[in-house]
């Protein structure tokens, strides 16, 4: 990794300083000086001092830690709060007559949901997968749907081959209920924000913060009310999944052609039946897209849920993760990619279909095929899978019969231990991996956590308040001191900015190294089309997966979490950039050639500023994951906030655990407005 | 975890239009309108208040089922085991173990769920998992809220090993310097275990986050200058101390007895102050060593009652520490899938797990 971003971050007040040299009055070719352009900008100067006053008294003064006097001992209350609800979980109303329903619900369909699958069989489920794959994929012998179909059994069979059978179908059933559960709460908000401006001015922000949260910061108040397994993961699910379905159906709802619904009324429909027989029909392609975000989201908790018990595949990540074994965490990750990677074709086949025509023509299957759509196929496979539950028992196999695997796990891991121990330690000259880490915590990661704990409580917040100013919104500053100033209360400060210290390292990583692969990626294609499947996988891949070979090559600590974290929230970034610069006019570019400039000139003057907002996109996606990922650190010896949560979350400590989600939801909601605000005012639009 | 987070929607779906549909440009068949595309519009408009009427029915049925007292203690379909998993590799063995029994002999499902003795503990008591194979009596205040007062679990015996925690250093490093084996002599050494993670201050490997542990309560009440680093699990702290023990470093680690990894490291325990009765009831306060502790088995009160053959089974169950270190070396040295270790130790022992039955 390139060391000259690696010594400019040294001291912990520069990353700023460089912000704001890079920001909008630091463009290439101003005859001004720097301090002329301060001085015609006056939020740019406020930011200045800000920075100038947090330097110099963290350098002055010390220790610079929230202020004991103004901690609220909100642990204790927790606590408190904690034995009550141990205390009156089998007494209390809201216990027997409201969150135990939902428990036992949850508990029992994913139960029966399982039961269900494997009474069917292997060869039941996977033919039964693949017919309604086939179906929703437009059931004709075209391409798309012979693929999707074929797509269903290799999914399936790699399940099988795998020895993952049974987790895989422990996942089928809970991601069944999640994602029911999730599209149809999802679809009722989303109908509520399409049909009133009220509801959607007060639920969008709910969905924001609904996306932003690491649901790692609230698992175990879940946990508590909602008891361990399947029903807190139902609903930690349905917290992250539900907003893209109710999004897209309001967004859907909006979009709706105006001469459509006006040919409604003229019939003489009324507001109900408008709803019902124009207004939701013609969104009904936002909602399918609504419901593959909401499968995509949904199973990007898989591994997360199996923290809390739920089982499946994530317990296999999970495992692998505490074994150490990357094999085992490996195979099971690629097992969830593929089971995301075919549920997204299916969905997104089923999209193309509403588009398609129906067939009156062609061959005499295809119009079978066309006459047998609707009801009478779907009661078809209600039929059929009944007839194989009832079946499947006598053909006696209901899991993947064990001589039909393959064990690639320990091979797997071998090899990647052959390969972390070769550049781990001892290599000459360089020094490995592991004398790196331990560099870079000395020289990088320490004078950067130790920097912002002694930079003053109040400088901090000046600090942010002035960012905010230069990002042109007073709201956002107003958040960020807030939510700084719930931290400073929890007495959370200096966990809180040991955290902070790694997001803002790796997200340098991330940025400087995304940004670098996606101009790359804009200028040459075809090696975008090579990254491009890998960037999927990537992001696709849970993240867990990553810390077990990190942790090898880098030792337990900060620096794992690190790497961990921009392997993660590396795609987004690339991928972001990449776009943004390949959707540069081409006339401006053009232009530009013509008028003489040189590759680099063009990069620089014309298309990374045209491409500013997608930047400022990748900054905002990339603060959110890392942040994400810097606390499951905690997993592997990250310290600070994610450590709590851990501990909260293994230990069942609401006080620890709590406080240290809603500081990491404060950290959070921090970055992502500091970084949004600047956003949209580059853009004047952009998510508000 | 978060994928994507936010993405605008607008500029997904752009993005989704694009990758998603390669085929629709060279669809020789004009989407015209048609009669029967009329009517499939038809179909798909019943479909939609079907789709609403389905929500409306299911919403129905979970506000009646809401009218009603729940069951506190409801754990799912019958014949179902839950035990728990928690997160080192002796009682992995023990689970997997009773699980190739209690599904392959006894034809129970068994659902084996990773989860850390305090949650399990809750769990428990909810109703939510049935048994515990290995615990090291590591939170007595919800063994004695639970057991003894409100009598919702119940102790199932001994499960045949004696664990015991302390620290300990490499065995190269106690001979060149024998002192350190007294805590007295710890802040002396301090230096040698720093570690960047640890700052100034030595350092304590620690486990995972889960483990029963009083360390940083000692290091305070006992004025040690060293700092505990979690490494975030077994496997990772195991690695850290191998990587340490091939290049000869020192090294000072919370660690137990009976381990696996026990016969490849050399490790010396350090001496902690003598035990006083009660040294160790208020865990900030705890400034002593730990404990021999007899392993023990937990149920939940209403299966150890209603369990049958699977309760009676997991209440007889019971190895010894060379029992269990077999499977686990199976499983972590040679690299063997759990469920395999399990069956290959069933296999050659039927003299053990006989006397187990019902």
């Amino acid at each position: 990794m390139s060391a000259p971003a690696l010594e400019k971050r040294g001291t912990p007040a520069q990353p700023r300083a460089g912000a704001t040299a890079g920001g909008p009055g630091g463009g290439p070719g101003r005859p001004r000086g720097p301090l002329a352009a301060l001085g015609s900008r006056p939020r740019l100067l406020a930011l200045g001092v800000a920075v100038l006053v947090a330097v110099v008294t963290a350098a002055v003064l010390d220790g610079g830690t929230w202020p004991t006097a103004l901690v609220y001992d909100i642990q204790t209350r927790l606590d408190q709060v904690s034995d009550w609800l141990t205390d009156n979980r089998d007494r209390h109303w809201i216990f027997l007559y409201v969150l135990l329903h939902v428990s036992n619900f949850a508990t029992g369909t994913v139960d029966q949901l399982y039961l269900v699958l494997s009474d069917i069989g292997w060869i039941g489920v996977t033919a039964l997968a693949t017919l309604l794959s086939w179906y929703v994929a437009g059931a004709g012998l075209t391409r798309r749907s012979l693929r999707v179909a074929a797509l269903t059994v290799f999914t399936f069979a790699v399940c099988g081959l795998l020895s993952l059978w049974d987790y895989a179908l422990a996942t089928l059933s809970l991601m069944l209920l999640a994602v029911t559960v999730s599209a149809v709460i999802g679809l009722l908000l989303g109908l509520l924000s399409g049909l009133s401006n009220t509801c959607e001015r007060v639920l969008r922000p709910v969905f924001d913060s609904m996306q932003v949260m690491p649901a790692f910061a609230y698992l175990l108040p879940l946990v508590l009310l909602f008891g361990i397994g399947a029903p807190a993961a139902l609903v930690a699910t349905v917290i992250y999944a539900a907003p893209p379905m109710a999004r897209l159906t309001s967004l859907g709802l909006r979009g709706a052609d105006p001469a459509a619904l006006e040919a409604s009324v003229s019939l003489g429909s009324g507001r109900v039946q408008r709803l019902l027989t124009a207004r939701l029909p013609l969104a009904r392609k936002e909602m399918l897209l609504g419901l593959n975000q909401t499968i995509m989201m949904a199973l990007s908790m898989v591994v997360l849920a199996s923290m809390i018990g739920a089982g499946g595949l994530g317990d296999k990540v999970y495992q692998g993760l505490s074994k150490d074994s990357f094999g085992i965490a490996f195979i099971a990750g690629t097992a969830i990619v593929l089971i995301a990677i075919w549920l997204d074709r299916v969905t997104s086949a089923a999209g193309e279909q509403l588009d398609a025509p129906a067939r009156t023509t062609g061959s005499g299957f295809a119009r079978a095929c066309a006459r047998l759509r609707g009801w009478p196929a779907w009661s078809g496979f209600l039929a059929l899978a009944l007839l194989a539950y009832l079946t499947g028992p006598l053909f006696g196999q209901r899991f993947w019969p064990p001589e039909w695997t393959v064990r690639i796990s320990a091979p797997i891991s071998s090899g990647v231990e052959w390969l972390t121990g070769k550049i781990g330690s001892d290599v000459p000259v360089l020094g490995g991996t592991d004398t790196w880490a331990n560099n870079f915590t000395l020289w990088v990661l320490n004078p950067m956590r130790d920097g912002l704990q002694e930079t003053p409580w109040w400088a901090a917040l000046l600090v942010v308040a002035a960012l905010a100013l230069v990002g042109g919104s007073w709201r956002a500053g107003l958040t960020g001191v807030l939510s700084l100033s719930v931290i400073g209360a929890m007495g959370l400060w200096e966990k809180s900015m040991d955290t902070l210290s790694q997001v803002l390292v790796a997200l340098v990583f991330t940025l400087v190294l995304g940004v670098l692969i996606g101009i790359l990626g804009a200028r040459f294609d075809r090696l975008m089309r090579v990254i491009r499947p890998v960037l999927d996988v990537m992001q696709t891949m849970p993240q867990f997966v990553y810390l077990v070979p990190v942790v090898a090559l880098a030792g337990v600590g900060r620096p794992a979490a690190i790497c961990a974290a921009v392997v993660y929230a590396l795609p987004a970034v690339v991928r972001i950039t990449a776009q943004g610069l390949a959707q540069v006019d081409t006339a401006a570019l053009e232009a530009s050639r013509s008028l003489g400039a040189t590759g680099i000139q063009q990069l620089r003057q014309v298309q990374l500023p045209l491409a500013r907002r997608s930047l400022l996109l990748a900054v905002n996606q990339g603060v959110v994951l890392v942040l994400a990922i810097v606390v499951i650190g905690g997993l592997v010896g990250g310290g600070a906030l994610g450590y709590d949560v851990v501990y909260g979350l293994q230990k069942s400590d609401l006080g620890v655990g709590l406080s240290a989600g809603v500081a990491i939801l404060c950290l959070g909601l921090l970055l992502d407005r500091l970084t949004q605000s600047a956003g949209t005012r580059q853009t004047g639009s952009g998510r508000n | 975890m978060p994928r994507l987070p936010l993405p605008p929607p607008s500029r997904r779906r752009r993005n989704l239009a694009v990758a998603l549909r390669p085929n629709q440009q060279n669809d020789p068949k004009q989407p015209t309108r048609t009669r029967s595309s009329d009517r499939r519009a038809g179909a798909v408009r019943r479909r939609g208040v079907q789709l609403l009427a389905g929500a409306a029915v299911l919403g129905l049925v979970v506000g009646l089922s809401g009218c009603g007292k729940a069951d506190p203690y409801y754990s799912g379909g019958s014949k179902t085991v839950t035990i728990t998993v928690p997160a080192w590799a002796g009682a992995e063995a023990n689970v997997a173990v009773a699980k190739h029994l209690l599904e392959k002999k006894l034809g129970y499902r068994v659902k084996a769920t990773q989860m850390d003795e305090p949650v399990a503990f809750d769990a428990l008591n909810s109703g939510q998992a049935d048994a515990i194979m290995e615990d090291w009596l590591g939170v007595p205040n919800k063994e004695k809220k639970y057991v003894e007062e409100k009598k919702t679990v119940v102790n199932a015996g001994h499960m045949g090993v004696t664990g015991h925690i302390g620290w300990f250093v490499p065995k190269y490093y106690a001979e060149k310097h024998p002192e350190v084996l007294d805590w007295r002599n710890l802040n002396k050494f301090a230096k040698d275990f720093r570690t960047p993670e640890s700052g100034d201050k030595g350092q304590l490997l620690e486990g995972s986050p889960s483990f029963s542990t009083h360390d940083a309560a000692i290091i305070k009440n006992l004025d040690l200058n060293f700092k505990t680093v979690y490494a975030g699990s077994e496997a990772a702290q195991i690695k850290e101390m191998r990587k340490k023990y091939e290049d000869r470093e020192p090294f000072l680690t919370y660690w137990w007895t009976p381990q696996w990894l026990n016969s490849e490291l050399d490790l010396v325990e350090v001496k902690l102050p003598k035990r006083t009765p009660g040294c160790d009831a208020d865990p900030e306060k705890v400034d002593c060593a730990y404990p021999y502790t007899k392993l023990t088995k937990f149920m939940n009160a209403r299966f150890a009652k209603n369990g049958g053959d699977a309760a009676e089974f997991l209440k007889k169950f019971k190895w010894s520490t060379a029992q269990q270190t077999e499977v686990v070396e199976w499983m972590t040295i040679d690299q063997m899938d759990t469920d395999e270790a399990a069956a290959k130790w069933v296999e050659e022992n039927e003299e053990t797990w006989k006397k187990w039955m019902p």
